[in-house]
């Protein structure tokens, strides 16, 4: 038989297939319940892993287009070095503008921590020059070297030391999330099984007959591998949901833009949640079935 | 049908059936007798391959019983007819389920009718009880269920293990007169048994083999049966 085949066998069933083997109540609801349960998570599971996916691209791209040049020298060299580098940039490949910060700009940064009433002329405050660069940006290194050169005080800060470290935490975090619900799906298809073997092994006598009157196991597995997988499928869908719901009453991100209030889905995020069901259904067929052939041929 | 070589069988080292050598031809009628833990379900187990020979050879329609894969039982069991002594149905389906189980089993659900079910169910006598369930069934009843589901499949070979251990008299009788019937339209019957008025009953009506099991050896019984 064809997959489409089976597929349509699995989810049309055979109503006198399905009541040869007896609904064993306690597996059925361990099943239906942890499915949900394990699916609620995996919905937070995967939020959390595009949430902070959404923040390693943002800290990305926000830090990325942007480099700042420190310059520390004498008060007689400042213009001299500072018009040096601005030249350095203006010839620098990458680099589509460049501008020295002035007085004002430097006293509203540092207004936050000295007020501002800050007397910059009477201290030794570096100069700040603000890069912006373009998409394909420029050599970091061959920049500094012609810095080095041209004006030896001035140290390139292009964010990567603070980008770096924040990209990777985020790219961890988000890999965690898919790792837990790679998880999740393993202790499904772990509890399944256990669930499958539990019915099988209590439905022995109901398997011996059937055996007895010429069914294949082919025939006897089958009628386990659809109830499990219809329940898991069943159970996944309302965990889902609920898990859905739990969601959207999550505080929403803000400006500050941290995992905790961001803990969501953005646009057709939402749509990606609606594989878990699937993905149970498909995990318990796969547990159930390789439950149901060891615990037959066992059977003998 | 069944040919048996110098079969043999164990449950542990030492064999509980050995040089079994006989075949069973079609539309022969054969009881097999002994007392009790002689062997006779042993012996039935390994017509149906639900036991497999530790010795010898033991062919089923013609495929050796030690080279057939679990399909192949399963193929095969739809050409047999089981009556087991303790009947086995499933409980939780009504009798007309669990006598249509062989075809609902083997994917012949469909082919069901509901007419020659109901004549089955009549023929063993069992219309009023249709819609009851196994354990609310008497022993007779489940019998004569259990004959109802063997032939469903139109099998070639019916293996009855002591159908009779838990009826009256006349119930014996009865069932006896359906294996019978059975045996006329060509089916190959074997039935285990240690009743001996039974049999001496049915060698009244019918041309009957009768097999005996003894140390482990079977053969042919004497005269008096």
């Amino acid at each position: 038989m064809s997959i489409r085949g089976r597929l349509l066998t699995l989810v049309r069933g055979d109503p006198q297939a399905d009541r040869v083997v007896p609904r064993s109540g306690q597996s059925a609801r361990l099943t239906l319940a942890t499915s949900a349960a394990m699916a609620f998570l995996a919905v937070f599971a995967m939020a959390l892993a595009m949430a902070s996916g959404r923040l390693a691209d943002r800290w990305s791209s926000a830090l990325a287009q942007s480099s700042t040049i420190r310059l520390s020298a004498p008060l007689a060299e400042m213009e001299a070095q500072t018009s040096a580098i601005l030249t350095v940039l203006e010839q620098t490949p990458g680099i589509e503008s460049a501008r020295a910060l002035s007085d004002e700009d430097q006293q509203a940064l540092l207004a936050p921590w000295f007020g501002p009433d800050l007397p910059l002329d009477d201290l030794p405050i570096p100069r700040l020059i603000e890069i912006f660069e373009t998409p394909e940006g420029y050599d970091a290194d061959g920049l500094r070297q012609r810095l080095a050169a041209e004006a030896p005080g001035a140290v390139l800060d292009d964010h990567d030391r603070w980008r770096r470290p924040l990209a990777e935490a985020a790219g961890r975090l988000r890999l965690l999330g898919w790792l837990a619900l790679v998880l999740i799906l393993g202790a499904t298809g772990a509890m399944v099984t256990l669930a499958a073997q539990a019915a099988l092994s209590a439905n022995e006598r109901v398997i011996r007959v059937l055996r007895l009157v010429g069914a294949r196991d082919r025939y006897i597995a089958r009628a386990f591998m659809r109830r499990f997988t219809v329940r898991a499928l069943t159970g996944a869908a309302v965990g889902t949901l609920a898990g859905l719901v739990a969601v959207t009453l999550l505080p929403s991100a803000r400006d500050t833009a941290s995992v905790l209030t961001g803990l969501s889905f953005s646009g057709l995020g939402w749509l990606w949640p609606l594989i878990i069901p699937p993905l149970a259904g498909v995990t318990a067929y796969i547990a159930t079935r390789i439950a149901a052939f060891r615990t037959l041929r066992g059977l003998q | 049908m069944i040919e048996m070589q110098d079969a043999a069988y164990g449950y542990g080292a030492e064999p509980l059936l050995s040089g079994l050598s006989l075949n069973l031809a079609p539309g022969s009628f054969h009881f097999l007798t002994g007392p009790s833990g002689t062997g006779k379900t042993t012996f039935l187990k390994l017509c149906y391959a639900e036991l497999l020979p530790t010795g010898g050879t033991i062919t089923l329609f013609g495929q050796q019983a030690n080279s057939l894969s679990r399909d192949n039982i399963a193929d095969l069991r739809q050409r047999i007819g089981v009556v087991h002594q303790d009947c086995q149905f499933l409980d939780h389906l009504p009798l007309t389920q669990n006598i249509a189980l062989p075809l609902t089993a083997t994917g012949k659900g469909g082919m069901v009718d509901a007419g020659s079910l109901n004549e089955l169910i009549g023929w063993v006598g069992l219309t009023a009880r249709a819609d009851a369930v196994p354990p609310e069934l008497s022993g007779g009843e489940r019998q004569r269920a259990a004959l109802a589901r063997a032939i469903i499949m139109d099998p070639d070979l019916i293996l009855a293990d002591e159908p009779t251990g838990n009826v009256d008299w006349d119930m014996s009788l009865r069932l006896l007169n359906l294996l019978v019937e059975l045996n006329k339209l060509g089916k190959t019957v074997v039935i285990a048994t240690h009743d001996l008025a039974l049999i001496r009953a049915a060698k009244q009506r019918v041309q009957a083999r009768v097999l005996r099991i003894q140390n482990g050896q079977i053969m042919s019984a004497g005269a008096d049966l």
